[in-house]
């Protein structure tokens, strides 16, 4: 879907002295870039009428991609929208996210899909790839019409907040899809009864604070399971925000295997832990759950050897009065997209545990490639779209309201975060610019 | 004191002495004619309960009564609760009508801290969920304490439901905090895998553990337990783990027999057996005012004039 140059005029932008760090191009070093009408040209070509943007200790790297977003339009628009969701996503340095189908209506129809998709090309803030339903209405049940999906535009499928069944949808599924190049199926790995009634990981503290517990096997389970059907299928599997460190290493003896699986993690997976929950704060409370730290640090390592290969944010917007219920009935999720780059950068990469250029590759190039999003995800050369964040790595910054998300149940709230996104574009339009959006 | 009671993490091994003092002043009040101190005189109280459960609301009403508060008793059936108010709505409401402390009972745990957020009062946890139930595990600590003349070094063993149970929760916590020895007895899928990490031994049979004991403290175990496949039947409950005839004959003759109540007689706990001499569980309900009356009265900051010198 390409968007004209407004006005037919050719608009040309010059991002100056940055620090170029592009994974795809294994490229880090400082270097111009220029844009002409939304797409990089080569920075020796005439610079003559370029509008400068200083990016002297900036960082330039591909515009981040989302694989798990929610933006709970149509439906629940009173905690987020397409739109208020993807400006929330230019400002945290987005130029694509990936919303589920849990809406309402499911996505699980070409129309719903075609909706979300006109939303995102109106709101014009970043590329909307939306996530079709793999089963009808969400229900586990029978197979949603894939192959309509696809046509309108579907990369990957996911019933996300529920957990296939049994095995057979999946490896029905699975095999389907094959007839579809490029298609994922993305599983929330959950044991149905296991994890049922669980409010948050199961262990010493949910026995102390008297929450019923989920224990982390409900995930290795259906990890396991998925993965010995993916052996019986030959089919692509990416598996939703792992949180557990038993699961890692069944991931990596399917890889090892050969088989063709990808997973994600979210930084607040892999920034927080079950001790957190000792206030009852219901930004805590999200599923799967948080983990111990000792699961949280495997996580960690995991994405810096690759075995976990991408960050996704699970964006989940809730309304204020139903974050502020009993925790037992407040929904789980904390939202994602404004914070991810910096928690990424604050907790891995400052300490020394993430290199600066595999974070950009798990949060850009990695996620492009798994939803096969070719413009997005670099690399950053002449003739690519410019889809492009510039960040300072050292701004300190609170988190706190307002955000651009309708929603405020973040589980950073209050803590303070290094990395800033000062510019976004997408397309070669300065969506945010000096740390605004520009619309 | 701290300024709310919502855990007995809430108090220190001194704060509970002081509290069982208190209450031992206060114990005298309840048997005089006119059982009434001027102590809080002008300070209101709220029961807001969520949760059924007429004599926890009637121990503390009594209590804040006979220190002379205004009670006020909010229970969510018939009232704005029921119309879709919010724990928020309701907490702030309370808020501008001046409650000086407000007591909570509420089957979502966590829900006494959270109103904390909302009101300036003292918020006192009567109960969260299968989180705590502090005052039951002081008013308990109260009974031992009357009877066996000590709380350190007893030999209490904590037998039922105890994944379930706040009272055991609260109970180990603040037994361990006074230096005595806990065992927690139930069929394994009762009892928290991480119990130890509580300071706490674990049993899972019963009779090996009854002729050690200075307290057997049976919990009320629910028949929805049995629903959800704890256990095989109710039947094979009490066999393994009830307190029958039997049973007591392996307790030590002095040894105490305690429940919080509501029985399930037949289930945890024979008929006969609550009605023995040696079991205290009408005594626990007594003391449950004195103990009430006291934290009501430290936590409020009560001063005492005229005729109410018992601190």
């Amino acid at each position: 879907m390409k968007q004209e140059g407004r006005g037919g005029v050719s608009e040309r932008i010059l991002l100056k002295g940055g620090r170029v760090v592009d994974p795809a191009a294994g490229r880090d070093e400082i270097a111009d870039v220029l844009i002409e009408d939304g797409v990089i040209v080569s920075a020796d070509a005439s610079r003559s009428g370029a509008s400068v943007v200083d990016a002297d200790g900036l960082v330039v790297a591909p515009g981040l991609v989302d694989l798990h977003t929610h933006l709970r339009e149509p439906g629940r628009e009173d905690k987020e929208t397409v739109e208020t969701g993807c400006r929330a996503a230019a400002l945290g340095g987005f130029t694509a996210v990936s919303p589920m189908a849990n809406t309402e209506p499911v996505a699980d129809t070409a129309a719903v899909i075609h909706e979300v998709r006109d939303l995102g090309a109106r709101a014009g803030l970043c590329d909307v790839f939306p996530v079709g339903a793999i089963t009808r209405g969400l229900g586990g049940e029978e197979m949603a019409e894939l192959g309509e999906m696809v046509e309108a535009g579907v990369r990957m499928f996911s019933d996300d907040g529920r957990c296939l069944p049994n095995a057979r949808i999946l490896r029905n599924a699975l095999t389907y899809a094959k007839a579809f190049d490029g298609i994922v199926i993305a599983e929330h790995c959950e044991d149905g009864p296991l994890a049922e009634g669980g409010q948050m990981h199961e262990g010493y503290h949910s026995y102390s604070l008297g929450l019923a517990g989920q224990p982390r096997e409900a995930e290795e389970i259906v990890v396991a399971r998925d993965l010995a059907v993916v052996r019986l299928t030959g089919g692509r599997l990416h598996l939703c925000h792992l949180s557990s460190a038993g699961s890692i290493e069944i991931v990596r003896r399917a890889k090892a295997e050969g088989l063709r699986v990808t997973a994600e993690v979210t930084p607040h997976h892999v920034v927080f832990s079950d001790e957190d929950l000792g206030t009852y704060d219901t930004n805590f409370k999200v599923n799967p759950p948080l983990r111990t730290p000792e699961d949280r640090d495997a996580l960690r390592l995991a994405l810096a050897d690759g075995t976990i290969d991408a960050v996704a944010t699970d964006h989940a917007p809730h309304a204020v009065e139903d974050k502020e219920a009993e925790f037992d009935q407040s929904p789980p999720g904390t939202i994602g997209l404004e914070t991810a780059l910096a928690a990424v950068l604050t907790h891995l990469v400052e300490p020394g545990l993430l290199p600066l250029a595999r974070a950009i590759e798990a949060m850009s190039t990695v996620p492009a490639r798994i939803l096969g999003a070719a413009e997005h995800g670099g690399p950053i050369e002449p003739g690519r779209p410019a889809n492009l964040v510039a960040f300072d790595p050292g701004a300190a910054w609170v988190v706190e309201p307002p955000f651009a998300s309708k929603s405020r149940n973040s589980a950073f709230l209050g803590t303070t975060l290094r990395g800033r996104v000062i510019h976004t574009l997408y397309r070669g339009d300065l969506v945010v610019a000096d740390g605004k959006a520009q619309r | 004191m701290n300024k709310h009671l919502l855990s007995i993490h809430d108090v220190s091994a001194e704060d509970v002495v002081r509290v069982l003092d208190t209450a031992e002043s206060f114990r005298e009040v309840g048997t005089r004619v006119i059982k009434k101190v001027p102590a809080l005189r002008g300070r209101t109280v709220v029961n807001l309960f969520y949760e059924n459960s007429t004599r926890t609301r009637i121990s503390f009403e009594l209590a804040a009564k006979r220190l002379s508060a205004d009670v006020i008793n909010f229970t969510t059936s018939g009232s704005s609760v029921s119309k879709g108010e919010s724990l928020k709505d309701t907490a702030l409401t309370l808020q501008a009508m001046g409650a000086d402390a407000i007591v909570i009972r509420h089957s979502s745990s966590g829900s006494p801290l959270t109103l904390t957020k909302w009101v300036k009062g003292s918020v006192l946890n009567a109960g969260d969920g299968t989180h705590e139930h502090p005052t039951q595990a002081l008013l308990d600590l109260y009974t031992m304490r009357e009877r066996l003349g000590r709380l350190e070094e007893l030999r209490v063993a904590i037998i039922g439901d105890v994944l379930h149970s706040r009272v055991a929760r609260s109970l180990s916590f603040a037994l361990v905090k006074m230096g005595a020895e806990v065992t927690l007895v139930g069929p394994p899928t009762l009892i928290p895998p991480d119990a130890p990490a509580w300071g706490v031994q674990v049993s899972y049979d019963i009779e090996s553990v009854l002729p050690k004991l200075d307290v057997c403290y049976m919990l009320r175990v629910q028949r929805e337990r049995q629903r959800q496949q704890y256990f095989p039947s109710v039947r094979e409950y009490a066999r393994l783990f009830g307190l029958t005839r039997t049973r007591v004959s392996m307790l030590p003759d002095d040894a105490l027999i305690m429940h919080p109540g509501p029985m399930n007689r037949g289930v945890e706990i024979d008929s006969d057996v609550a009605d023995l001499p040696n079991s205290v569980i009408e005594d626990q309900v007594t003391n449950g005012i004195a103990v009430r009356m006291a934290l009501l009265y430290l936590l409020l900051g009560g001063t005492r004039t005229d005729d109410g010198e018992a601190a």
